[in-house]
């Protein structure tokens, strides 16, 4: 079956006065529909860069190479038509920050209406609001609410009718970058619970992107980290926050502690230094300028491949493991 | 000695009967906080958790100065808090505010050194220490600040303007202008939640070192349980304007009793995670606070019948809870778990 995303050693380079920045270096990744996939990492990390290029939105300075085919098709490669019918038809985007991304002075409804009709210049306006409304009942908005102005509603409400417009089109792949990182814990609770039910109900694929391993552990099927335009951990969801085995994936995932774990008790943790700056990357393993465990190898060589358990590589010389993809589900990139 | 019994020796900052009601076009009056007794304990590390509209971020105005009480009172040291612009001058100094957003509460074209000097210019400290004839320079008092807040070396840190640092720098810029003031509190808003993970726990850590070296009391104001879990001594849990459950942090996120407290547990990861009990709406607008128990509209355990079964149902529907007391054990503001006195 073809899948509903994939990624073939995917790379983002930007040109920059200072020289170029890669941002991305070489992602693989596949999603299926019903599949919800997380991507971790902090900010400069290469996480929006990568779902950006998805719907081709990267800006023009951007290069892109590798492949990013969208059910069978290749992004980057088809002509506006195609992309015109890809974007909103087959996948679409759910931004974070729904006070920016709204129009302030048009209704919610209408804002809603437009990717409608500019897929179906036929479709007449009562069925259009007759849509508008399903879509808004589908997000737990009443439909009355396609009446209201943006800032007569929550921030959660936004966040709502951020979802419904993205499946306005009835796409198949939804991608939702940091759809919750401004909203209370009750309310995030809310807007993922939103999201999963689409996965489970109507089998799309989501592409989820957070600063916040916890949000995505308990969220995703599957979750890959990224640390320098690199993803230097994969996994189940669930056994990455759980056991993660990368340091990086560590920190992040003590970073959010578990209520009652003992060990964060008056004991926060962080990860002194900042992310690496892409125009000058560090030799070797580019984590290693802030890892805890790192040996003088780290500095010198690029860090293997290594597979602790099926299905779970991991960029680092200091976790063991298996140097060879375990079976051909891990190898084929997932 | 538990910072419990600590807290009950010695407040240093208490409401009693705090009131905060704002005027609205409507005429409706919002009771943005409705009620409340709050000790926090010289020393203590006390988290004040609450979502959007449940009136933390107002208490914390208050207690600030910054809003005025409508009923009820704060105290600092026993004593009610100064309202004159000259009682609020020395109060400020010795109760400093850190913002939730460090590139909103640093002045761009201003240099870190600027930045820290300016409190201090302010309150005259140079001036008055050297009156008091100890030799200090502001240079000093701003190297020490910067240090303190893990900026090292200070001096290099002079000159820089906020573009130039990181996130997390620049919230050890906001932290280090406050500590200057060598304040006994610092009230923090949300101090990290617009920081990438790495950093947060960095400032954290800061925090409590800060309590352990200096002695500073800390109260924070966020509505994250991981970060009250993290350095909290007492966590108090605010719903639409009340303190709803308050104890010791094992008490009330290991042991919750308010069925909103667990609510909130539910949906953040846990070592003993439960199903989360998701609830339907949001806070609601504090110009209607709904009648008997505020919280039983949205309550899992009414609209589930635990309330019916305990023949309380009534009291959730048309019996307002008491205010909780500032002193004593863990204790929630619910009809289910309090030992009801009827009327």
């Amino acid at each position: 079956m073809t899948p509903l995303l994939e990624m073939r050693d995917v790379h983002v380079t930007y040109a920059t006065a200072a020289g170029p920045l890669p941002a991305v270096r070489g992602v693989n990744l596949s999603l299926e529909p019903g599949e919800s996939l997380g991507v971790a990492g902090e900010s400069g990390c290469g996480k929006s860069s990568l779902a950006a290029t998805v719907l081709r939105l990267q800006p023009p300075n951007a290069t892109v190479r590798g492949s990013v085919l969208v059910t069978g098709k290749d992004v980057q490669t088809v002509d506006w038509g195609q992309l015109r019918a890809l974007r909103w038809g087959e996948a679409a985007m759910v931004f974070q920050g729904s006070l920016h991304s709204l129009n302030p002075v048009q209704r919610v409804g209408d804002q809603i209406t437009e990717p409608i009709r500019l897929h179906d210049g036929s479709v007449s306006p009562a069925r259009a609001s007759e849509r508008v409304g399903q879509l808004l009942e589908q997000v737990g908005l009443p439909a009355a609410s396609a009446r209201t102005y943006p800032h007569q509603l929550s921030g959660g409400q936004r966040q709502r009718v951020m979802i419904a417009m993205a499946l306005a089109c009835r796409p198949r792949l939804i991608l939702a970058d940091e759809p919750t990182t401004a909203l209370d814990v009750m309310v995030q609770a809310q807007v993922l619970d939103v999201l999963t039910g689409l996965v489970r109900g109507l089998e799309l694929g989501l592409l989820l992107i957070s600063h916040d391993l916890s949000v995505l552990g308990t969220t995703c099927d599957r979750v890959l980290v990224m640390y320098g335009g690199r993803v230097v951990e994969q996994g189940a969801a669930t056994a990455v926050f759980d056991h993660p085995q990368h340091p990086y994936t560590r920190a992040l995932a003590r970073a959010f502690p578990r209520v009652g774990d003992a060990d964060a008790r008056f004991s926060p943790a962080g990860l002194a230094g900042d992310p690496p700056d892409p125009r000058n990357l560090p030799s070797g393993c580019t984590f290693h300028p802030r890892c805890p465990r790192a040996i003088d190898v780290c500095s010198t060589h690029e860090p293997p491949v290594r597979w602790p358990e099926p299905d779970r590589p991991v960029e680092c010389v200091r976790v063991e493991g298996a140097e060879t993809a375990p079976g051909t589900a891990v190898a084929a990139g997932r | 000695m538990t910072p419990a019994t600590k807290a009950r020796r010695t407040a240093l900052l208490s409401t009693r009967g705090l009131g905060v009601t704002f005027a609205s076009r409507d005429g409706a009056a919002a009771r943005a906080v409705d009620g409340v007794d709050l000790d926090v304990g010289s020393g203590e590390v006390v988290a004040l958790v609450g979502e959007s509209g449940s009136g933390k971020t107002t208490l914390a105005r208050t207690l600030l100065g910054l809003e005025r009480p409508s009923t009820g009172s704060v105290e600092f040291e026993g004593a009610s808090l100064q309202t004159s612009t000259r009682g609020l001058r020395a109060y400020r100094r010795r109760v400093q505010l850190v913002l939730q957003d460090p590139t909103g509460a640093l002045n761009p074209r201003q240099t870190v050194y600027e930045s820290v000097a300016e409190g201090l210019r302010i309150h005259k400290l140079v001036e008055q220490a050297q009156r008091a004839g100890e030799r200090v320079v502001e240079t000093d008092l701003v190297s020490q600040a910067l240090s303190r807040a893990g900026l090292r070396p200070p001096g290099g840190f002079f000159l820089t303007y906020p573009h130039e640092l990181s996130g997390g720098q620049r919230q050890r810029v906001v932290i280090a202008g406050a500590l200057a003031l060598e304040p006994e509190v610092i009230i923090a808003d949300e101090p990290v939640s617009s920081l990438d993970a790495s950093i947060r726990g960095e400032i954290l850590a800061l925090l409590l070192r800060l309590r352990d070296d200096l002695g500073l009391t800390v109260l924070v104001v966020t509505h994250d349980l991981g970060l009250a879990w993290n350095i909290a001594d007492r966590v108090a849990v605010m719903y639409l304007g009340r303190i709803v459950e308050v104890g010791t942090t094992e008490e009330v996120l290991l042991t919750p009793r308010h069925p909103y407290t667990r609510a909130l547990l539910s949906v953040v990861p846990e070592v003993s995670q439960q199903e989360p009990i998701v609830l339907v709406g949001e806070t609601p607008d504090p110009r209607r606070i709904p009648a008997g128990c505020r919280f039983h509209p949205r309550c899992p355990a009414y609209a589930g019948g635990e309330a019916e079964a305990a023949g309380v149902a009534e009291d959730c529907r048309t019996r307002d809870l008491p205010v909780l007391a500032a002193t004593g054990d863990h204790r929630a503001a619910c009809w289910l778990t309090m030992p009801t006195p009827k009327p």
